[in-house]
């Protein structure tokens, strides 16, 4: 294997961390304002997360960088091509990050709910746009000779990319479900396994018409046949079974579940479109792919070590940040959010 | 305005708004770990009210250059691809880098620290906010590695297409990348304005608390000692790492110098300018006050010393470059260059003036100096910024410094539109504003309260 394949197997695991992490607090994110009865609610919700979303946005960070560092032609060609979307997301971003640090720095009930409900909006925009950029990646877009996006906006959100956003906005939320209801206690707790047996409907129904739309909109059956093998239909599996593990009241079983249709989902993306990184629907020979996209080889040893060497420390440590704060929280917990 | 000039104002804007947070959350992380390093090691009360107070301050602060830090991370692809396809073997490196290497870091132990009083022992708890202070300015460390690049490119050859046209720089060392001698100048410089920022920040909110007798005054007078001294190292390390950095930036970019002076024509000895209104299109003064032998005096340690002037210079790049205009815009190098010196001037002589009184351990000040101290807050924010305006604007018509025009690193418009350009300068530039009021109002709220008020607060 060349260090172009460990790359993009790098940058896909990237993206699997922060989709898998990130997800969880999209979903929590926007069920602030409907699960919380209260303020105090609210914030059990909003701290059940508090410790962990900036990790987790880590994850997004890093795979930008990653992809900046080892592919900077699918860098370029991605963020100057998806433009006005990733402007929305960012602003999503932003404003839920401050969010979740200013909304209990004032008293004013006005000020709490305004914050709710812009953590709410600002979760809700980048759980629906990366189903979007996701499934176009994939789906392929307009680009030229030169690399670059010709499109347009107009042109990224076409009826399947509408429906991937739609259906990775419904898993998190039920990612998110489920994360409630393992981490907090007592009412929020069970309110939280109702929504998650209430979104667990719409989620599969939109997951299956997702990858059937998708033997009509991509490349799938020629890269995996009608039979796409065992990563994606684990991803539809373990969807499948985690209804029967929210009922059994294993909420923790149930929540890695949705992680791995969220991780298994993702790499079978990953896996349809390598060799290439971004597919042009002009012309096959226009493709970005792991070789023309690259750095030089010299590059990607440095990068190589430099990633061989931390990021097994980072998730160390990460792991270790989720361990101590594995503790359940309620409405007796000592909050700072 | 086109696509090029658009582009530019929204990273000018974007980036100098990421850096009013920067700098705080550098030299604050590390004067909070101080601290709650006296917490552990006196075990006496006053400094964890100290290291909650103003830890709650470096929160507010830390959040806002974290969500802004997420729009420099994406512009470059946004914004400015074809600067992105031409360096990024080299530049997305240490980008990379610091995220793996120090995003992580301060972000999962701040969140540690934020929630973990209860959970770890009083020493781990410790070790989590140098964690953060660590990550934060290493992040400095890497960014300022790929900011050096573009002001002084080392390590590096060009590839060629088969019609013999550049079409990307390659790393070809990365230790040349890493040990750019530009890094060694600016990195230091960078984490002694940190230091001078929290420190500016801490003596105008003690000493404002110290004006008003509010309670607990021992951890002001605490608060206002030691800022005091952490901020007269930060200003001299400042004053003496720039002053080599001027002497650095002389030999690698001569055409910054001589626009942040105003030097039109070259000169042996070299005067300073005090105050110069030119004609920027003729290439003259006006009217100017100068001090002789100045300059070359700053730059070689010497009455003697040739400084390039901008018309010499432009005539010598045309040769090197071919025809083009190689002159920056000198007002703006030259009253940048002016802004950061002159407020960095008044922090030294304000130190100096605080620490006679604070090593006597006396903290009674006439009243219009404590009035002075609070809008000294916004020295190193001036400072701060005209620094960063002179660097990337000194350093015109250049992205990367002899490789890259400015002008040919923006994303064509067939990407991205000069409509679409617009619409998100406009979204930031709202949003941004509207972040910034509801900052200040937290920040001067949580500030005031003071460090009786913190656990109140907490257990609402």
């Amino acid at each position: 294997m060349d260090l172009n394949t460990v790359w993009f197997i790098l940058i896909a695991v990237l993206f699997v961390g922060y989709f898998f992490l990130e997800g969880f607090d999209f979903g929590v994110g926007m069920l602030v304002p409907f699960l919380g009865k209260n303020d105090t609610e609210r914030r059990v919700i909003i701290n059940s997360v508090g410790t962990f979303w900036d990790g987790n946005e880590v994850w997004l960070i890093t795979a930008g960088g990653a992809m900046f560092a080892a592919f900077p032609n699918w860098y370029a060609t991605l963020f100057s091509g998806f433009y006005p979307a990733l402007v929305l997301m960012l602003v999503g971003l932003i404003i839920r990050g401050v969010a979740f640090e200013f909304r209990s720095k004032d008293k004013s009930p006005q000020w709490r709910n305004i914050w709710d409900w812009l953590l709410a909006v600002g979760s809700f925009v980048p759980a629906l746009l990366w189903g979007v950029a996701m499934t176009n990646i994939w789906r392929g877009v307009p680009i030229n000779e030169d690399m670059t996006y010709v499109g347009g906006f107009f042109n990224l959100l076409n009826p399947f990319a509408l429906l991937g956003g739609v259906t990775t906005l419904f898993i998190f939320l039920l990612h998110g479900a489920l994360f409630l209801n393992l981490k907090t206690e007592g009412e929020i707790s069970a309110r939280a396994k109702v929504a998650a047996q209430r979104l667990w409907l719409p989620a599969i129904i939109l997951f299956l018409a997702y990858i059937l739309a998708s033997y009509f909109q991509t490349n799938i059956l020629l890269t995996m046949g009608i039979n796409p093998g065992v990563i994606p239909i684990f991803a539809v599996m373990a969807l499948f079974f985690s209804y029967f593990l929210i009922k059994k009241n294993r909420p923790g079983w149930a929540f890695i579940f949705t992680g791995i249709t969220i991780a298994f989902t993702t790499f079978t993306i990953f896996i349809a479109i390598f060799p290439n990184v971004m597919i042009s629907s002009l012309n096959p020979e226009w493709n970005l792919n792991i070789y023309n996209a690259a750095s030089s080889p010299y590059t990607l040893k440095i990068m190589s070590i430099v990633a061989l060497i931390f990021l097994p420390i980072v998730l160390a440590y990460q792991i270790w940040s989720y361990y101590i704060f594995k503790k359940r929280i309620s409405t007796k917990s000592k909050l700072e959010y | 305005m086109g696509a090029v000039t658009l582009a530019r104002w929204q990273f000018a804007i974007t980036t100098v708004y990421h850096f009013f947070f920067v700098p705080l959350t550098l030299g604050l992380s590390v004067f909070v770990a101080i601290l709650e390093t006296l917490y552990v090691v006196t075990g006496k009360e006053v400094y964890k009210r100290m290291t909650l107070f103003w830890g709650k301050l470096f929160i507010i602060n830390f959040i806002l250059g974290v969500v802004t830090g997420l729009v420099q991370e994406f512009q470059f692809g946004m914004n400015w691809s074809e600067y992105s396809r031409f360096v990024g073997d080299i530049f997305g490196a240490p980008l990379a880098i610091e995220a793996l290497l120090a995003f992580f870091l301060e972000s999962t132990f701040l969140g540690v620290w934020i929630f973990g009083w209860d959970r770890l022992s009083k020493k781990a708890h410790a070790a989590t906010i140098w964690l953060v202070a660590i990550g934060s300015n290493l992040s400095a460390l890497w960014i300022l590695i790929a900011n050096s690049f573009m002001q002084q490119p080392r390590g590096y050859e060009l590839v060629r297409d088969a019609a013999g046209n550049v079409i990307r720089a390659q790393m070809t060392s990365f230790a040349d990348l890493v040990f750019n001698p530009n890094v060694w100048v600016q990195f230091p410089h960078v984490l002694a304005s940190g230091i001078v920022t929290a420190a500016f920040f801490v003596i105008g909110i003690s000493a404002y608390h110290l004006f008003k007798k509010s309670k607990d005054g021992q951890a002001y007078r605490l608060s206002l000692k030691y800022s005091v001294i952490y901020g007269f190292i930060g200003i001299l390390l400042v004053i003496l790492i720039g002053h080599s950095q001027m002497q650095h930036i002389v030999r690698i970019q001569p055409m910054k110098v001589a626009s942040a002076e105003a030097i039109w024509n070259t000169e042996n000895p070299a005067s300073l300018s005090l105050f110069t209104i030119g004609d920027e299109k003729e290439r003259k003064d006006i009217f100017a006050i100068k001090i002789p032998y100045l300059v070359s005096v700053l730059a070689y340690n010497s009455l003697e010393g040739e400084i390039k002037g901008i018309n010499q210079l432009q005539e010598e790049y045309e040769q090197k470059y071919g025809p083009g205009d190689y002159v920056p815009p000198v007002a703006v190098s030259y009253w940048s260059f002016r802004i950061m010196v002159g407020a960095g001037i008044l922090m030294l002589l304000l130190s100096i003036y605080l620490l006679i009184y604070v090593i006597k351990d006396k903290f009674e000040f006439k009243p219009w100096v404590y009035k002075a101290l609070l809008f000294a807050i916004a020295l190193p924010y001036l400072a701060n910024s005209a620094g960063w305006i002179l660097t990337e604007v000194g350093r015109q018509p250049w992205l990367v410094y002899g490789l890259l025009k400015t002008t040919d690193g923006v994303s064509p418009y067939t990407a991205v539109s000069t409509g679409e350009v617009l619409f998100s300068l406009i979204t930031f530039g709202i949003l941004y504003g509207i972040l910034m009021v509801v900052d200040v109002y937290l920040l001067k709220k949580y500030a005031l309260a003071g460090t009786s008020e913190i656990d109140k607060e907490n257990d609402l």
